[in-house]
């Protein structure tokens, strides 16, 4: 089957998405601004186009721990929710990167703290990329820009799951989840018949029972298994960091940003330069792992980098770090559900870089 | 008229003396030994192996399942 | 000398009436002395020998003293989170059908923190066997009191003993189960004497088999002991519990299919 092209909602391009990607199992529960995925996926027969199953759960910790017991069996199963309910989820994701579990987690994030508003933000960069739940983990944290990367993450995100036996997050926000943009499907491809030697099938006659925890008692055992877990965060650093650079060859300045604020960058960047200042546009994909070495790279030949975030100020950090008082480094952002304008960001950098507006 | 025989082997080492097997026989062929196994447990013991009619009710209710039990006709 | 000799001589594997299963892996439990929990473990092994689903088994174990359950039971299992077993467990039934998919849960696992998964599963119907250990007590963390801790009972957390009106009543949740349209067959069991875990085991064996029948939840509870809890001799407990827990949690089927009406 060809490539089909679809005029799509974020949330929606994410389900069907997963239903080509030979997803086998969806658990969520509603909350805005994604219960579209849910709704998408209940309406199209996923049981019947592929064998999919879809469980609308009774809570958000519910169906992550349902996620855990798909995973668990090597099946390739995801959730997704909003701020709020990924804040319930976070003990399951934690006992999920503890047993070395593989699934997809949708953070179509929302404005917070609490239950804030239903407006996009990126508030929830901290949480998602520092760990989120107790104990030294990461996820692998994807940041869409499109509607199109909806679609393609959820690819994507399995193949990392499964190649490091990790949780991986789409970190979305309400605005890529709710607005509608043409979209490529990919064709289908099946749901697997094979399944990871360590998962739960039933143990059969052949081989030990397989045993799906994150709990060891034993101190060393436990400090042992920590740092299998470092290593295997080092090998994602190294491996499969994901940015994209726009007309940085020749900047001055940098603007960092990913997802939603990316492509408002992106305008800020065309209108910095009608002005004749030269702004380049560093996105980060993956957000962990994060483009620390690109970022130190661009550091030296720069007069000082802007992070762009609709969040009081936590990529920042990350930035802050990779640059190493190499070049200034500032935040600017809204916040509580207002997406920056691209003048706001030109008039920002001005104000902080160069003087005046 | 053939009599029931039975006898009752404790996997000593891994019986903690609960005496829940003492006090379910019906025929009163288990005591607690009178010295404690390695873990420090006065373990189970066939006091009365000449009772024993193969019942199984001490391996049944065992909690560690340690008691395994045999029974013949003579 | 002449009985010892004909003792030998019964020790012969033509004569072997009772052993234990190979499914319970030779690992000594970490349970306390007298512990029900080594006993429904037991049943439960020998069910999965007995009815051939060793390699079909998928177990989903809990937090609380039976955390370690797959240290002792040589199938397939995942240890869940604190109370969402049955969520852990809905999804491998779902996505493995044809596979035999237990929760093994203690009071404090089931009726506190994971009273929504387990409510929420049994009112879905999920096609899995629910087994509770029910001791009135959180064992595992040193005896404090749970949602099924009785009136009066004292606890560490209820030192002077559970007063309804400051500390609430005992969560009977195998009564609740069994009023939702998605359970099948629901039962209250104790393993405390040999007729006991004889009717355990049959109770057991029944929601195994309607399992393999798509018929619904099945839930088992086994109301138990807690000797280091209750801080009792094991004897002492099991005397205690039948006097004082069974009043309360009386045993017996609470939910009995129809087509097992009439039998």
């Amino acid at each position: 089957m060809e490539k089909e092209l679809r005029l799509m909602k974020g949330n929606e391009a994410i389900a069907e998405a997963a239903i080509r990607a030979g997803v086998d199992g969806y658990f969520g529960y509603p909350i805005t601004p994604q219960s579209e995925i849910l709704e998408y996926l209940m309406e199209a027969n996923p049981y019947e186009r592929t064998g999919m199953v879809v469980l609308q759960a009774e809570s958000e910790i519910a169906a992550i721990n349902m996620v855990y017991g798909g995973a668990g069996c090597g099946k390739k199963v995801m959730t997704s929710s909003s701020s709020p309910g990924i804040s319930l989820k976070q003990e399951g994701i934690s006992y999920i990167a503890g047993a070395e579990l593989p699934c997809l987690i949708v953070n179509v994030v929302r404005a917070g703290p609490g239950l804030g508003t239903i407006q996009p933000a990126q508030s929830d960069y901290f949480q998602s990329v520092k760990g989120g739940g107790h104990g030294d983990y990461h996820l692998i944290v994807l940041a869409p820009a499109s509607v199109q990367d909806m679609a393609d993450f959820v690819e994507v995100g399995f193949d990392l799951a499964f190649k490091y036996r990790n949780p991986v997050l789409i970190l979305s926000d309400g605005a890529i989840g709710q607005m509608m943009e043409k979209v490529y499907l990919k064709p289908y491809i099946p749901r697997s018949t094979v399944f990871p030697e360590w998962a739960t099938t039933g143990k059969t006659a052949s081989r030990e029972r397989n045993i799906i925890t994150s709990l060891d008692l034993d101190p060393d055992g436990q400090e042992d298994f920590n740092h299998k877990l470092q290593a295997k965060y080092d090998d994602i650093k190294k491996n499969e960091v994901r940015f994209e650079e726009f007309m940085c060859e020749d900047a001055e300045y940098i603007l960092i940003a990913y997802g939603t604020s990316a492509r408002v960058c992106q305008k800020s960047v065309q209108i910095a330069r009608g002005q004749g200042i030269r702004v380049g546009l560093l996105r980060p994909i993956t957000l962990f792992p994060f483009p620390s070495v690109r970022i130190s790279q661009l550091a030296e030949k720069v007069k000082g980098m802007l992070s762009v975030e609709m969040s009081a100020g936590q990529m920042v950090e990350d930035v802050l770090l990779a640059v190493n008082g190499k070049v200034p480094v500032r935040h600017f952002g809204r916040m509580g559900g207002i997406v920056t304008t691209p003048d706001e960001v030109v008039d920002t950098l001005k104000t902080l870089f160069i003087g005046g507006k | 008229m053939a009599k029931i025989r039975g006898s009752i082997v404790v996997d000593v080492e891994k019986c903690k003396g609960c005496e829940v097997c003492m006090v379910s026989c019906p025929t009163g062929t288990i005591a607690m030994a009178k010295e404690v196994n390695s873990k420090g447990y006065f373990n189970a013991y066939p006091a009365n192996p000449e009772l024993c009619i193969g019942c199984a009710s001490c391996a049944i209710v065992c909690p560690d399942g340690v008691i395994t039990v045999y029974k013949t006709k003579i | 000398m002449k009985e010892a000799t004909g003792i030998k001589e019964i020790i012969k594997p033509e004569n072997l009436a009772y052993q234990r299963t190979e499914v319970l892996v030779d690992n000594t439990l970490s349970y306390c002395p007298g512990c029900g929990h080594g006993t429904t473990h037991r049943i439960l092994a020998e069910l999965i020998e007995e009815l051939g689903l060793q390699s079909t088994t998928i177990g989903v174990s809990p937090v609380g003293c039976s955390v370690l359950l797959y240290h002792y039971l040589d199938v397939d299992i995942q240890q869940a989170a604190h109370g969402r077993a049955p969520a852990v467990a809905t999804a491998i039934k779902r996505l493995l059908p044809d596979s035999f998919v237990f929760t093994y849960q203690g009071d404090g696992d089931l009726a506190a923190i994971g009273t929504s998964e387990t409510i929420h599963a049994c009112n879905r119907g999920e096609n899995i066997l629910i087994i509770f250990v029910n001791n009135g007590i959180y064992g595992m963390t040193g005896g404090q009191m749970a949602p099924t801790t009785i009136p009066g009972m004292k606890s560490s957390t209820s030192p002077f003993g559970r007063d309804v009106k400051t500390m609430g009543n005992p969560l009977k949740m195998t009564d609740i189960v069994a009023t939702l349209d998605g359970t099948y067959y629901v039962t209250r069991q104790s393993v405390h004497t040999p007729a006991n875990v004889r009717r355990a085991k049959k109770a057991m064996r029944k929601a195994i088999e309607y399992q393999k029948l798509n018929r619904g939840t099945c839930f088992v509870e086994i109301v138990s002991n807690c000797p280091s809890g209750w801080k009792m001799t094991p004897v002492e407990s099991n005397k205690w519990m039948e006097a004082n827990m069974f009043p309360y949690y009386p045993l017996g089927d609470l939910k009995v299919p129809s087509e097992e009406k009439g039998k």
